[in-house]
Formats: structure tokens, sequence, C-alpha cells
């Protein structure tokens, strides 16, 4: 079948068997490796990309399904060689370990800040429920995600941990 | 992980989608259950007919004394949307995880019919009609007699549930959700979990619908105690003593997530919070 989306602000068009999966036509007709597949039943939100906006976990969508629709990838996130602030808050409070949730956990954490520009710890950790850490680095993510906040905010982002920041 | 093929269509009204189902078809909205099924190759539908290209049901609508909320609601919707009444906002919010309440539908979830969902504890508890439709009209079908078994509705093959019918809150009434999730705290599906409506004058407990979710064969009322909350005046006490009839009628099942025993446990205290939650919320 033949479907037409947007991916990171570029069209494009593949046919495609209707099984395939919306992970496995970014990953392997368009080339974008950066969004992972990790347990592909649904849990572990590595593969999380934003359809119209929203993250969605793209080893649960049919490539199908997204047809005409706007696809954002964790390539489609730092414009101009700039990281997006969410990248830059896991690079500056060392929110990644192995790496492979990073991806997954930047668009998870990047939705939740459109949608709450200053969330608390709490709603921090519930707004990335859907992804998994399997390092279970989750303190240092939720530091880079406050830092990401703070710099959206406009702020400066709260010390690390080790320069003494709580 | 790839499902086994299977044809695709994409309806853009309801008359083409009944046109497209037959034996081996299923309906997918958001597929947030189905594909899984697929991928993991425990259900191989011949034809998947996907209804999210259909206008015209992704809205909650106002009918007066009930709302509609259509089958392309999403979760996410359900949870936010402040027209829904408390027990099946809350098993909304409380479905899956982001991702999945941005693609999964409220309806979608109650045609599932998993004995561990929460939405079906939800509408239960709400007095829920299903409004199945085919190409030769329309049922309506109480939530009560809806679940028939472990993800088994009492949907036709030739149907689809186009919505779904809950009375508004009225004065004097409340309702409430509760559970304890697989993966602790209230994330992932019901180890077990409760859902009660109540609606209260004079200060006494006038009707009442509780609903049990994870512990039994299918989601279920649990008509005991109901029975023995209305006339009481809503006290702790009355509440604790009418909770230890969470299980009559039930046949708890013992699964990786816990056993019987323990299980039967969890329904009382489940059943003490959200009754005590609806009361509150009144």
């Amino acid at each position: 079948m033949q479907v037409s989306m947007t991916v990171n602000g570029r069209d494009v068009s593949a046919d495609v068997e209707p099984r395939t999966l919306l992970v496995h036509f970014i990953r392997e007709e368009l080339r974008l490796t950066g969004t992972h597949v990790g347990c592909e039943t649904g849990y572990c939100g590595a593969c999380t990309v934003h359809v119209d906006g929203k993250p969605i976990k793209s080893c649960t969508m049919l490539a199908v399904q997204a047809d005409g629709a706007t696809v954002t990838t964790i390539e489609g996130m730092a414009s101009n060689g700039e990281l997006h602030p969410v990248q830059e808050g896991f690079w500056e409070r060392h929110g990644l370990q192995c790496g492979f949730c990073t991806p997954g956990m930047i668009m998870s954490a990047a939705a939740l800040l459109e949608e709450n520009e200053n969330p608390s710890e709490d709603e921090i950790r519930h707004g990335i429920e859907g992804n998994l850490c399997r390092c279970t680095g989750y303190h240092n993510i939720v530091r880079a995600v406050e830092y990401a906040g703070a710099k959206m905010r406009g702020e400066e982002p709260p010390a690390p941990d080790w320069e003494g920041g709580d | 992980m790839y499902p086994r093929q299977f044809d695709y269509v994409a309806p853009g009204s309801l008359d083409e989608a009944f046109g497209a189902l037959g034996d081996t078809s299923k309906v997918m909205a958001g597929g947030m259950s189905l594909i899984p099924l697929m991928k993991m190759r425990l259900f191989s539908p011949g034809t998947v007919v996907d209804i999210g290209r259909i206008g015209g049901l992704d809205t909650i609508d106002d009918h007066g004394d009930h709302i509609s909320i259509g089958a392309l609601v999403r979760h996410a919707e359900t949870a936010s949307s402040g027209a829904v009444p408390t027990a099946l906002a809350t098993a909304a919010s409380l479905t899956g995880d982001v991702q999945v309440r941005n693609r999964g539908t409220t309806c979608g979830a109650l045609a599932h019919a998993d004995v561990a969902a929460d939405q079906p504890a939800g509408a239960l508890a709400c007095g829920a009609v299903m409004v199945a439709q085919s190409a030769s009209g329309t049922r309506e079908i109480p939530a009560s007699e809806f679940f028939v078994d472990a993800l088994t509705s009492a949907l036709h093959h030739d149907e689809i549930l186009t919505s779904v019918k809950i009375p508004k809150a009225g004065d004097g009434e409340g309702s409430a959700y509760d559970k304890l999730g697989r993966r602790g705290g209230r994330s992932d599906y019901a180890v077990a979990g409760a859902a009660a409506w109540v609606k209260k004058s004079n200060g006494s407990i006038e009707a009442a619908r509780v609903a049990l979710t994870g512990v039994g064969t299918k989601p279920q009322l649990a008509d005991g105690v109901a029975e023995a909350l209305v006339g009481t005046d809503g006290s702790d006490g009355a509440v604790e003593a009418a909770a230890d009839r969470a299980l009559e009628g039930v046949t708890v099942l013992e699964d990786l997530y816990g056993s019987e025993e323990y299980k039967s446990h969890l329904a009382k205290v489940y059943v003490t919070r959200a009754v005590k939650q609806a009361l509150a919320n009144i």
C-alpha cells in the first residue's frame, strides 16, 4: 500500500505492506535509526516519536495508520546544528548511561514540556512513565528534564547535583 | 516482530466499514490492544478494518441527561474532558501510559474486554450503555450485560461499538476508581481495582454500583456490596462491612500478579477505597 507522510519536515512516501510497523518504516525505509526498537511489546517506549504533535509508540502503530500524518523523530529535534533544550539537558546533566532509551525519553520529555512548561519532579516522573531505562538512570533523566524546562522558560537551570544542587 | 500478513481497509464511513466486516475481520481504532496481540501472533485477523479515518466518531457529546463518548475518543481525552464522570475519567487517566493514552480509545478498551482493564470497571459503575451498530441497525447494551468473559464482549461480528453513553452525575451522586497496578502504584493493568458510584439523599445511600476488575474472569459488578450499602449512612464502618461482600458471585482467578488469597484481599481493600472516595466526591 502507498503511504505518504511528513517526517521531520520532509515529505516521504513508499509502498509498504499493511503489517509494516511505523518504527520499521522510519528505520528501514527512511534510514532514520535514531528511533530505537526495544521491547517490541509496547512497554519500553524506546520507539517513541511524535505523530501530529503527540508522543506515541511507533512499534505499536502501523505505517498505514500514519498515512497523511506529521511525524517527528529524534533526528528532527535539533535545528541548524543547535540541540533541542531537552537534548542539551541530557548532555549537561548526564541523563544517559547506555543511551538506548534516550531517544524515546527525549521525545516523551519534550512532549511533556510542551504541555506543562514547569513540571514538578512528580509530574516529570509521570510524564515519562511510558519509557523504561534499563540502566535505571531515572535520577539524572529527571534532572535533565528540569534543566530543559528551565532553559525553555528562559531561566537559569538548577546547579547539577555534583556541584551542590539538590 | 511483525504480525502475520493481513488485508487492511480504512473505510471513510460506517456503512463502508459494515460492508468490510466478515468472519475473519477485526475492527481497529487505536490498535493499542490489537497490534500487540497481532505482533505476538496470538491473534491473526484476515482483515483489519481500521475505523480511524471515519469522521464524526471522535467527540464527547452532551445529550442533556447523559454524555456519549465516540468510538475514536482517546483515553487522554476521556481523562481530561471534564464532562466524563469521575470513575470513568480516572480509569482512563490510569490506562496504559502517556503514549498509549494518546492512541488508544475508550470504546476500544471496552470492546477489548480485558479482565484487568480499567475503563470496563468505570463503565460498569457509571451505568454505561454500549451503542453497537451494524448494517442492520443499532443495539443498546447495558454495561452489566456487555462483558461476557475474558476478552469477550456481547458485540456480534458484524457490529461496531460506535459510542458509549454515560449518565451524567446528578445531585447527591459521586463516583471513583482506584487500583493497584502491576508495576506498583497505579501503573499498568490492574492486579485488582474497583470503581464505585453512589447516590445519597437525606444522609443515607439511596443507590450504588460497585465494579471489580483484575480479580475475576471478567470486569463485573459486585451487586452484594451495592445492596449492603443502600440504606446505610455511608460511614466508614458501613463501607467496610459492605466491602466484605465484594467477592459474592466472583470466581477469583490467580495469575502471575497475585494468588487467589492476595487478590481476594485486594478486592475488598480497593472496593473500600473506591466507595469511600465516591462518597467524598459527591
